[in-house]
């Protein structure tokens, strides 16, 4: 892999704290991972781990308070922490832009579809409406929805849960961004519409030259997507690795569950073997383990995991894993 | 749409027959005797049974019922008892008043509740937020004779700005329609903050947000938008409650409209004219909901008549 030296995105030590009536929650709680130019990032955990979390920490989405995001996160050098409010306004939609997980909620019911992508470009890149206009039917042309000029012209009701998410994409992409952060981009539709929308995903990043951060718990995405992955627990990164070298070998119990939790039809030593699980459920940010934030649900846990927190070992180039196993 | 149209309208027409029976009814119900009214105390009781014979009180109440559903499908309210003016007539003379007063009263509700509302929302538990919500818990509890009343104090009294009551030129508007409007506005606010907040918090106005656009954009244009079905909702049924005269604003400021027309007949036992005004005011709330539910159409796009 030959990937330029300096980073488009770094995150560096970012914590991002929810404050409640009921505590302090620390969602995400000293992440650091760097995205590369036009590559693939897969962003892998459990529901409730702090990925989503993360992504809207980079373009502050998250309503600030309760929300409290520290630690920095440098775009092309630049920390977007630092900025003010019209400052990541522009980045937003323009450099980094974003898509969620669920087409049927994302999109504003009353405006209409081609309206929803112009918005975008007649902000960033200063069209005039017909422009824009034109530009959303060409993107909607783009992300393979037929007849795209009289489509535009619906509503969001009249489109099913793949187009929409098709069109949440052409939005993304509206303004060619550098950086797409990708929020479970497929998991609320049908098996057979991921596929498309990931390698229509796939084909448009390559035409783009945007980078992905794919948000995702479902590791089959991963090992077609994406060229190195971030697995993050309980807010917390705990190994990284290019995507190649995680199924082959991975180091993290958490990650090996999760490996072990996926059906392998055919594989001859898979056969009668029981599907492998992770014991219980993420800890609540709230009352988040002492020592590793795994041991509780450990198949190898060891008598120090239960009090001392597990240091970053670098084991090579973008190969790290937190663990007191390798330390 | 047309065939929607056509469907509602006929469909108003049970409505006014429903309201025509209770009305006709009910009122009968009531302790009194219209003739007794009419020909006052020191009437003597060949006299009372006169006017009652004329009235047609003497005749079975089924005819009598009959007669006024006869009369009514022929869009006839009949004389008053009281005036012996036609009925239409007298509401023709005092409509466009409470028209005036609920269309100045609806549109200050919604120029302040509906702003008030969105600030409120946008920066919620903030001192502004529990300035208006505070305001308008007072605006919703305040007796709206008694606000009448201070006002008059005030403003008539005190500062002799404005006259206390009757009608004329604009100034005489100004007090009455800030006292009707003063529950409005609050209930209206209150709408617009919370459906505002339930919308502010949904996926499309991250989305919205995500995309880079301005934050009033995000308010008014994807928020505002979707939060209206309810806030319009409750203006429709503000209004229409307006359109049917208030009673205790238009005693206080002496306004001429339909509510004191309505509370004077009442207690004159004047059936055709309290029969006539409340029909009217049936018809009219009927209008309104039908408006309000074309509005709707055209708010939502998801809301289709056909």
């Amino acid at each position: 892999m030959s990937e330029p030296a300096t980073p488009l995105l770094e995150i560096k030590d970012l914590h991002t704290r929810f404050h409640t009536l009921d505590g302090t929650v620390n969602a995400v709680d000293g992440v650091d991972f760097d995205v590369y130019q036009g590559e693939t990032l897969g962003l892998v955990g459990e529901s409730g781990c702090g990925k989503s979390v993360t992504a809207l920490s980079i373009l502050q989405l998250l309503r600030c308070p309760p929300a409290e995001i520290q630690g920095r996160i440098l775009f092309e050098g630049n920390n977007l922490l630092d900025l003010d409010r019209e400052g990541i306004r522009k980045i937003r939609g323009n450099e980094i832009s974003m898509i969620f997980q669920e087409p049927m909620t994302s999109l504003n019911p009353v405006l209409r579809i081609g309206e929803q992508i112009a918005e975008a470009a007649k902000i960033h890149k200063r069209m005039t409406r017909q422009e824009a206009w034109r530009w959303a039917v060409e993107m909607l042309r783009m992300v393979q929805i037929p007849g795209p000029g009289s489509r535009s012209k619906q509503y969001p009701h009249k489109f099913s849960g793949g187009m929409r998410q098709r069109a949440m994409i052409a939005m993304a992409l509206s303004c060619n961004p550098r950086l797409i952060l990708a929020d479970e981009p497929s998991t609320a539709l049908d098996v057979t519409i991921q596929a498309q929308i990931m390698s229509l995903m796939q084909k448009l990043k390559e035409e783009f030259n945007s980078a992905i951060v794919l948000i995702t718990h479902d590791l089959g995405i991963i090992a077609e997507m994406v060229s190195r992955v971030v697995v993050m627990y309980a807010g917390k990164v705990v190994e990284e690795a290019p995507v190649k070298e995680l199924f082959k070998d991975p180091r993290h119990p958490y990650t090996q569950g999760l490996l072990g939790s996926i059906p392998v039809i055919g594989r001859k030593e898979q056969t009668g073997r029981r599907l492998q699980e992770i014991p219980g459920i993420v800890p609540s940010p709230m009352e988040t383990p002492l020592g590793c934030r795994f041991h509780p649900r450990c198949h190898k846990v060891m008598n120090r995991c239960q009090e001392q927190e597990p240091p970053m070992i670098h084991l090579a180039e973008h190969r790290r894993v937190s663990c007191l196993l390798e330390a | 749409m047309l065939n929607y149209l056509i469907k509602r309208l006929l469909s108003t027409v049970p409505v006014l027959i429903g309201i025509s029976l209770l009305l006709f009814f009910m009122l009968r119900m009531l302790p009194g005797d219209p003739a007794q009214v009419l020909a006052g105390q020191m009437a003597t009781p060949e006299e009372i049974e006169n006017i009652r014979h004329q009235l047609g009180l003497d005749r079975p109440i089924y005819e009598q019922y009959a007669v006024y559903l006869n009369h009514l499908a022929r869009f006839d309210l009949g004389r008053s008892a009281r005036t012996q003016n036609p009925v239409i007539e007298e509401i023709w003379a005092r409509l466009p008043n409470t028209i005036l007063l609920a269309v100045v009263a609806i549109s200050l509700a919604c120029l302040f509740g509906i702003p008030a509302g969105i600030i409120s929302a946008v920066r919620p538990y903030s001192w502004i937020d529990y300035f208006v919500t505070t305001t308008a818990l007072f605006g919703m509890s305040m007796p709206v004779f008694w606000l009448g009343l201070m006002l008059v104090v005030v403003f008539s009294v005190i500062l002799k700005w404005l006259p206390a009551g009757g009608t004329g030129g604009w100034q005489h508007v100004i007090l009455p329609s800030f006292t009707l409007a003063a529950f409005v506005v609050a209930f209206i606010a209150r709408m617009t903050r919370s459906t505002m907040l339930e919308t502010l918090s949904q996926d499309f106005t991250t989305t919205a947000r995500s995309k880079g656009l301005k934050e009033q954009t995000v308010i008014v244009k994807h928020a505002l938008k979707n939060a209206l079905i309810p806030i319009i909702t409750v203006i429709g049924l503000q209004f229409g409650l307006l359109l049917g005269g208030a009673v205790l604003t238009e005693t206080v400021f002496a306004w001429p409209g339909l509510g004191r027309l309505i509370v004077d007949s009442i207690l004159a036992r004047d059936y055709p004219m309290i029969q006539g005004t409340i029909h009217i005011f049936g018809l009219l709330y009927i209008m309104v909901n039908l408006a309000v539910d074309f509005i709707y159409a055209f708010v939502d796009p998801r809301i289709r008549y056909d």
